[in-house]
């Protein structure tokens, strides 16, 4: 079940990196020399390995907070507007209530842009809240007022506003104790599958890779480079049912050997 | 000790009161050892007055105090508000280029360095003896903070904001309304804060050289000293500190408040 072909970007894929060398600074050794990977639409994708592997480096590429330095980073139909994505902090303005951080994407860029935007009533907007998890009550809120969890919500909330296809998530999880991450995770799948978002998950945590994802992707080594991948056939739904099975076990462990093995 | 003190509300009085009883306990050993060198060595005691002495001249004195104050006041203010003005225009041009930035800030640390009795010559040239004067040399004190503590908070911004914005394809302009400018008021505030003290000694200084006849506390000064007033000169640099010990109080409370009611933020957060 560890496989570690990547084919090109074709008509199905929602993003694909093709040949990708990315170096910072000429002196040093490149995060990746020639790193071809692509992430078919709809797929709940997660990226493991070591830190500074380049997982995140791998998002921003995808985000087009930097360009690579050769290679070509490919984007099926997909403007800007349409990737969101949620940082390991939630990454809030503490100035803003909770509605006003949620409508900051939307205000921003060129007027054209906004026309894109479908989500900008208040009536949408609590809806969102309320399907990560907040109240309309809370949309008064400033991030000192709010706990962790509440402001990581949030935060995922920002990120969908745009009603994006894409969802980055960086590490999200990391600061997050373990009860609320797991509820977390269930309301990121739900999300995810209600609403046929493609999501790149980067994380250091094995089971919530599996938990998670379709298909796991394990990176390693410098210039990194995909040294296994995963495939996560669970067609039911993502909950404790899941996490207690035997499979969930067997997967972990597949996991861990073919992260040693790299 | 420490658990009966564990609330905050207890801790911030604890916080208050005990500064308040190092001052007492300076002021009664103050007294005390005058006690002892006028009665015990016979020093003069016009020329070494002890608290009381001193408070009993201050208040033999108070319309001229308050008059004074209320002069030396008005010239730290008028400079402050300049030097905020200035300050934050300054910060802001250094904030959106570098090569404006490398250019003028060495100038900005020249503010901090140069002498005023250096200046004063010049002063006293272009603007005459005066208020306006006086206010020029607050202003110059004051300044330096403001424009440090401005660029930095326009400048030092969290990396994921700016990528947050970047994401949204913000333009240079949301950048600096939405995120760089209000990110920068803590460290305004702070600013500000640091400067008020240097803008009343810069209004004090200011009088010892540009004082147009008018007394404030600098002129007052020296005219207690030159008069070999002791009592009465001790009496004027009490009033002088806790003015400047007074604004600096207004000055965090406001801010604190300002921050915290209009911008969810304190000052505690200020890197320096």
């Amino acid at each position: 079940m560890v496989r570690s072909t990547e084919s090109t970007h074709n008509a199905d894929a929602a993003f694909s990196l093709d040949k990708v060398k990315q170096q910072f600074g000429s002196d040093s050794i490149p995060v990746f020399r020639d790193l071809t990977l692509s992430i078919p639409k709809g797929q709940f994708v997660t990226i493991v390995g070591p830190s500074g592997c380049g997982k995140s480096t791998i998002l921003r590429l995808v985000a087009g907070l930097q360009s690579p330095t050769s290679g070509a980073v490919k984007r099926g139909a997909v403007s800007d507007r349409q990737v969101g994505f949620v940082f390991q902090h939630p990454t809030l303005l503490p100035w803003r209530t909770a509605e006003q951080n949620l409508r900051l994407p939307l205000e921003l860029g060129s007027a054209n842009k906004k026309d894109a935007a479908p989500s900008d009533t208040r009536k949408s907007l609590y809806q969102l809240l309320e399907q990560v998890g907040l109240s309309s009550e809370d949309s008064r809120k400033r991030p000192a007022q709010m706990s962790g969890g509440m402001q990581m919500r949030l935060s995922l909330a920002r990120a969908l506003v745009t009603e994006p296809e894409i969802l980055l998530l960086d590490e999200p999880f990391a600061a997050v104790d373990d009860f609320l991450r797991m509820r977390l995770q269930e309301d990121i799948r739900r999300l995810h599958d209600s609403r046929n978002l493609t999501t790149v998950l980067v994380t250091h945590n094995l089971q919530e890779a599996i938990f998670l994802s379709d298909r796991v992707i394990v990176l390693s080594g410098r210039p990194a480079s995909v040294t296994g991948s995963l495939e996560i056939a669970w067609s039911g739904p993502r909950d404790a049912s899941f996490r207690n099975g035997d499979r969930y076990v067997e997967y972990v462990r597949q996991l861990s050997a073919s992260l040693f093995e790299s | 000790m420490t658990h009966r003190h564990d609330n905050p509300q207890s801790r911030s009085i604890l916080n208050w009161l005990t500064p308040v009883g190092v001052l007492l306990l300076l002021i009664a050993l103050w007294q005390s050892v005058i006690m002892f060198l006028v009665q015990v060595r016979g020093f003069a005691p016009a020329l070494f007055p002890g608290p009381v002495a001193v408070l009993e001249a201050g208040w033999q004195m108070r319309d001229e105090l308050l008059r004074a104050t209320s002069l030396t006041a008005g010239a730290a203010i008028a400079g402050l508000s300049m030097s905020i003005t200035i300050g934050t225009l300054t910060a802001f041009a250094f904030s959106q280029s570098a090569i404006v930035r490398r250019a003028l800030y060495p100038y900005a640390v020249l503010l901090q360095t140069v002498p005023v009795i250096a200046i004063a010559p010049i002063i006293i040239l272009t603007l005459g003896r005066g208020f306006q004067s006086i206010a020029l040399v607050s202003c110059i004190i004051s300044l330096f903070p403001i424009i440090t503590n401005t660029t930095t908070g326009l400048l030092q911004i969290d990396p994921n904001l700016v990528d947050l914005f970047r994401l949204n394809q913000a333009t240079r302009f949301q950048m600096l309304v939405k995120l760089r400018v209000p990110s920068s008021l803590p460290y305004l505030i702070s600013g500000i804060r640091i400067a008020s003290g240097s803008a009343i000694v810069g209004a004090i200084v200011g009088e010892f050289f540009l004082s147009a006849g008018q007394s404030g506390l600098g002129s007052l000064i020296q005219g207690k000293f030159a008069s070999f007033n002791m009592a009465e000169l001790y009496a004027v640099v009490v009033v002088a500190t806790s003015l400047g010990t007074a604004v600096f109080a207004i000055i965090t409370v406001l801010g604190e408040w300002l921050l915290n009611r209009w911008f969810g933020m304190s000052l505690e957060g200020v890197r320096r």
